[in-house]
Parts: structure tokens; C-alpha cells; sequence
């Protein structure tokens, strides 16, 4: 059996409160991650998906478990994973261009200074953002053109594992749509792995194989792994015609309206170790429940209906 | 049609000066015309004059013939005005320079650790209240040297809110920013060089103004204990001769050489500023 590229062991965290008992912002998160996959992660805020990323990045600890990437353990930041954060990720005393070389030559110390600036360029072209562009500092760019050379950077230093925090989140919905395509296209010509966070269901569904559906904090845990086999490359107006586009979309709207909140510190019915629940559409007729009342009154091994004399 | 705002206050600044200017001219003139003289006044004759606080007029007369003839030098008591402030400059700079070297990197040391902090604070905070004056006894007994003393005053001045400014800059950068250097692997210098250091620099800078300020009124006082050269020995053996145009003189040009001084490193501030 080969391993994942990416396995998260039982990751968890707990942070010690003054007063009162430990909080434990999450539990038993298990994935496993295939390299080249694009995985979406969709939760209420506070559940404790950018704590999950940030342990991912290795800038933050796990109270219990294990991040393994490459069959390594993951024990601090690396080049080897690339960070995208829904704000400051660029520094704004550096102009676009600047922000990308600098970290092109963490990347590659040795390369001279003008391989380093064709490389540069390249990816920032990828992203349309040349033409003088490229020499002005964040705050002269709007907030989708920092994003640009935010994921210019991030795949400029090819990383093994792009982590995506809310890229989007601050951008209005036209700018949104326009850049989550370019990011589909820049994606698309690598073998690039993908983890992002987001609270866009649309958004989510263009970009991913698979979207991880967590449940509420306290105690949260990615309760669902809803596989995405919507074919490539996807477009915003082409995906919606997808004859399984609305059961997704309806699928993780119910999650996050009602089920999130039932969920919230159920354990996996699968057991504490085992990987979330897959769902896929169409259907595939594995005994789920469909609507939260079943779930809650069917009792496993109960008889569907009960005579009484 | 209106003037834009700073043409506007250009004009007014214009009308102050000459209002105070004209003012202070015509003040010094009626007492003189008017009054009948004292017994005293006729006997101090000229002296009296020379004492009277003297007229813009000749003050600018004053000026003109200092300043066009500005670094001669006539033996130890009699100096252009442009060797005298080259001495104090040097001072400063020397001092000031010091204070910086030592400031910047300590400060760096006490910004990025807490416990490094809490550890120096005690110290920071009764020493930074001392007036630089009182060190001036303790120096001039420990280095013996009026000239290196005066430096160690600007020193002592100096250091404290470049210090305080540079801990503060380089606690206060944003996390965000360190997780990008964390993220591209960079080391401690680089991380220091290529995201800290700039990312402080205005606060660092806003500091440095503040130090160069103080520096600049102690250098004064400094001069007036060792005595010797410097523009504030000159305004104090000026006083001596009871030369109070030359005083005035030396007042003013204290003042716009203190106003250079910090317009030099507002510009530098504005160099290394950033919008966030
Ligand atoms: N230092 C801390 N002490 C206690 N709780 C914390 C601390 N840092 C974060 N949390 C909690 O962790 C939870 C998860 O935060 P986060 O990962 O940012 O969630 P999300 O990105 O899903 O919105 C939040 O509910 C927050 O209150
Ligand atoms: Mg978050």
C-alpha cells in the first residue's frame, strides 16, 4: 500500500483556560491528502479550520497528533509549503515584484539575480500582473491584484503543498469569480497539491476534488469528505449545468445550515482513527441518512416500524 | 479665487514676522526718544546701550556680517560662528551616533524578547528619567576629558527613545509578516534584515527624531559647563560680554540649525515609510 503525500493523524487542539475546563477547538482529524489533489475545507468560523492550516504550515502546534507530508514529519515552517493568508501575506514596503523575487531567492539562493527576476516575471504574468504593474507596492494595488501576487509567490516557489487561508474572502463577488478562474488555470497546468480554506460553497465547488465539511466548535471534527467529480477544467457558468451541481451544492448548504450545528461534538461513527465519511455524487446508496429527522430517530438495529398489539 | 492653503499660510507667516519684527524695531526706539535720562543712565553711558536688549535691525545687520565671513578664526575666544556650530554638530553627531549604534541593536534584543524585555525595563526606566546634565560630574570624573564628556552626554540623551522606539517597533511587527519570513525559511539576520527592519523602520525613525532633538538642546547646556568651543560655550562667553545682539544671533541660528537637523530626518523617516 503507498502512502498519501499528505496524512493528518488524529490532529487536535486544546488550549488551557483559566478558569474552567480546557477548551478543545477540535479532535480526531484524519486525512489523507493524494499529491495533485485540490482540497477544499468548509466549516463556521471558530471551528478551527485556519488553526488546522496554520499546524499544516508548521507555524502552529498540535495539541495531539501528527502532521506527515512526503513521509515526513511536518515540525516547522518549510518552502516546501507555500502560504496564502486572506490578508498581509504580502509586505507592503516592497512592491509586487519585490515580494515575489524575495522569496524566489529564499528559494533558490543560488540562482543569479536574473534567473530570479525571469522567474518572477513569469508567474506574475501568469496571474496578468505586468506592464508596470508589478513595480507598485500592495497598497497602490487593488485587493485582487494582491492576491494575484500572493499566488504568483506561492507557486512561484513551487511548493509541495499550497495552503490557501480564505484567499478570497475580502475580495467583492466580481473580483472573486474573475481570479478563482485564473487560480483554476495556473493550478491546472501543475501537479501542484492544493488545501484551502473558504466559506464560499460556489467557490468551492468550481475549485475542488474534494471539499472537507467540518462540524461546529467546540470539539469540531471534519465530519464529511464530499468528492467533487464535476469534470475539468470548470468554468463558473459551464459548472452549474453539471447535473450533479445542485445535489453538492445543496448537499453542503444543509451541512452548513443544520447539520454542522447537530454534529457538533458527535464522534465519528467510524471510529476516532478512521478517515471522515465519503459522499459522492450521484449517490451511491451507502446507508446515509437524508434528513437530519432520520438521523436522529433511527436507532441502529431498530426495526423501521413496530407493530403494537 | 482662493490661494491654495500653504500660499495662504506663507503670506500669514509673512505677516507675523514683520508685525513682530516691526513691533520689537519701533518698542526699542520710543524709550529712548521719550524718557529723559537717569543720573545712572548717564554715567553707564554707552555700556547701558550695549546692554539694552538691541533692535532687529542691527541683529540682521549682525547676522549678515557673521554669517558672510563665517569660519574665521581668531584665536581661542574669537571664532566664526560656522567653526562654533561645526564643533557642536560634531558633537552631536559623535554622541549621537554612539547612542544609535548602542540603541538599535539592543533595542532589536529587547523588541523580539519578552524575557529580555522584562529583564532591561527596571533598568530603562530609572535611568531614563536621570537629566543627561547630572551625568556631567560623574563624566568628567570617570573620562577626565571635557570634550569626550560633553560627547557622553549626547550619548546618554540620545539613547533612550531610540531604544524605547526601536523595542516598541520591533515588538509591535505584525505576525502576519513574521510567518512570511517563518514560511520562506529565512534565518535570524535575514529575517531581521529583510521583514523587521523595514517593517520597524518608521517607529525606529520617529525615535531618532526625538533623539536628535534632545540632543540638540543638551549639546547647549553641555557646552555652557565645559566651556571651550561649541555654540553654546559662544552664547554663554557672549553673555559674558555682554554682546546680547550676538546672543540673539546665536539663539535664532541654535534654532534653525535644530530645525534642519530633524527636517534631515523626516526626510529619511519619509523614505522608509510605508502605507499598510
Ligand atoms: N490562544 C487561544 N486561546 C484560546 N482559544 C483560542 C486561541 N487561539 C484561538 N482560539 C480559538 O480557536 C478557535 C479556532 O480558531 P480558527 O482556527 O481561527 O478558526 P476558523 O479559522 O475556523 O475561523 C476559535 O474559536 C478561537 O476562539
Ligand atoms: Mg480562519
Amino acid at each position: 500500500m503507498t502512502r498519501p503525500f499528505l496524512e493528518v493523524q488524529g490532529l487536535g487542539k486544546t488550549y488551557p483556560s483559566p478558569q474552567g475546563p480546557p477548551l478543545t477547538v477540535f479532535r480526531d482529524v484524519n486525512l489523507h491528502i493524494q499529491k495533485g489533489e485540490f482540497v477544499c475545507i468548509i466549516g463556521h468560523s471558530g471551528c478551527g479550520k485556519s488553526t488546522i492550516l496554520n499546524v499544516l504550515a508548521g507555524l502552529d502546534t498540535a495539541t495531539t497528533g501528527a502532521v506527515i507530508m512526503d513521509g515526513q514529519e511536518v515540525a516547522g515552517p518549510s518552502l516546501d509549503r507555500g502560504v496564502v493568508f486572506q490578508n498581509y501575506s504580502l509586505l507592503p514596503w516592497l512592491s509586487a515584484l519585490k515580494n515575489v523575487t524575495f522569496a524566489v531567492k529564499a528559494r533558490w539562493p543560488r540562482w543569479s539575480r536574473d534567473k530570479v527576476a525571469e522567474h518572477s516575471y513569469k508567474y506574475l504574468e501568469m496571474v496578468g500582473l505586468t506592464g508596470g504593474a508589478e513595480h507598485r507596492k500592495p497598497h497602490q494595488l487593488s485587493g485582487g491584484m494582491r492576491q494575484r501576487v500572493s499566488i504568483a509567490r506561492a507557486f512561484a516557489i513551487q511548493p509541495k503543498l499550497l495552503l490557501l487561508d480564505e484567499p478570497f474572502g475580502a475580495l467583492d463577488a466580481l473580483t472573486r469569480g474573475v481570479i478563482q478562474e485564473e487560480l483554476l488555470r495556473v493550478w491546472s497546468g501543475t501537479n501542484q497539491t492544493v488545501f484551502m480554506i473558504t466559506h464560499d460553497v460556489d467557490e468551492a465547488i468550481l475549485l475542488a476534488d474534494r471539499i472537507l465539511l467540518m462540524t461546529n466548535g467546540p470539539e469540531a471534527r471534519v465530519a464529511e469528505a464530499v468528492s467533487i467529480d464535476i469534470p475539468r477544467p470548470r468554468q463558473r457558468t459551464s459548472i452549474i449545468h453539471d447535473p450533479n451541481y445542485y445535489a453538492i451544492r445543496n448537499h453542503l448548504v444543509e451541512f452548513l445550515a443544520t447539520r454542522s450545528k447537530e454534529l457538533a461534538g458527535t464522534a465519528n461513527p467510524d471510529g476516532d482513527d478512521a478517515t471522515p465519511q465519503v459522499v459522492q455524487f450521484p449517490t451511491q446508496g451507502f446507508p446515509r441518512p437524508v434528513t437530519p429527522a432520520a438521523a436522529t430517530k433511527a436507532p441502529i438495529g431498530a426495526p423501521t416500524s413496530s407493530a403494537k398489539g | 479665487m482662493t490661494l491654495p492653503l500653504r500660499v495662504r499660510a506663507l503670506i500669514l507667516s509673512g505677516i507675523f514676522l514683520a508685525l513682530t519684527l516691526g513691533l520689537w524695531e519701533l518698542s526699542h526706539k520710543a524709550p529712548a526718544a521719550a524718557g529723559e535720562m537717569t543720573e545712572y543712565e548717564m554715567l553707564m553711558g554707552a555700556a547701558s546701550e550695549e546692554a539694552a536688549v538691541p533692535p532687529p535691525s542691527k541683529i540682521i545687520a549682525h547676522a549678515w556680517a557673521e554669517l558672510s565671513n563665517p569660519f574665521y578664526d581668531a584665536g581661542p575666544n574669537d571664532k566664526g560662528i560656522g567653526i562654533q556650530i561645526g564643533y557642536s554638530l560634531q558633537r552631536v553627531l559623535i554622541g549621537y551616533l554612539a547612542a544609535a549604534a548602542v540603541a538599535i541593536p539592543v533595542g532589536f534584543l529587547i523588541g523580539m524578547s519578552p524575557l529580555m524585555y522584562r529583564a532591561l525595563d527596571p533598568f530603562i526606566q530609572v535611568l531614563k528619567p536621570i537629566s543627561p546634565l547630572a551625568w556631567m560630574p560623574l563624566a568628567l570624573f570617570v573620562i577626565q576629558d571635557s570634550e569626550a564628556s560633553a560627547i557622553f552626554v549626547i550619548f546618554i540623551c540620545s539613547i533612550w527613545p531610540m531604544l524605547i522606539n526601536t523595542a516598541f517597533g520591533v515588538a509591535g511587527v505584525r505576525k502576519d509578516w513574521i510567518n512570511v519570513a517563518r514560511t520562506h525559511e529565512l534565518g535570524h539576520l535575514r529575517t531581521a534584515v529583510i521583514v523587521i527592519l523595514p517593517a520597524a523602520a518608521p517607529t525606529i525613525l520617529t525615535g531618532m527624531r526625538i533623539s536628535i532633538g534632545i540632543a540638540w538642546l543638551v549639546i547647549v547646556a553641555a557646552e555652557m559647563l565645559v566651556g571651550g568651543t561649541g555654540i553654546g560655550y559662544y552664547v554663554w562667553n557672549e553673555w559674558n560680554n555682554l554682546d546680547l545682539t550676538s546672543v540673539i544671533f546665536s539663539i535664532l541660528l541654535i534654532g534653525v540649525v535644530g530645525m534642519l537637523l530633524d527636517m534631515a530626518l523626516a526626510r529619511v523617516q519619509r523614505l522608509v515609510s510605508y502605507a499598510d
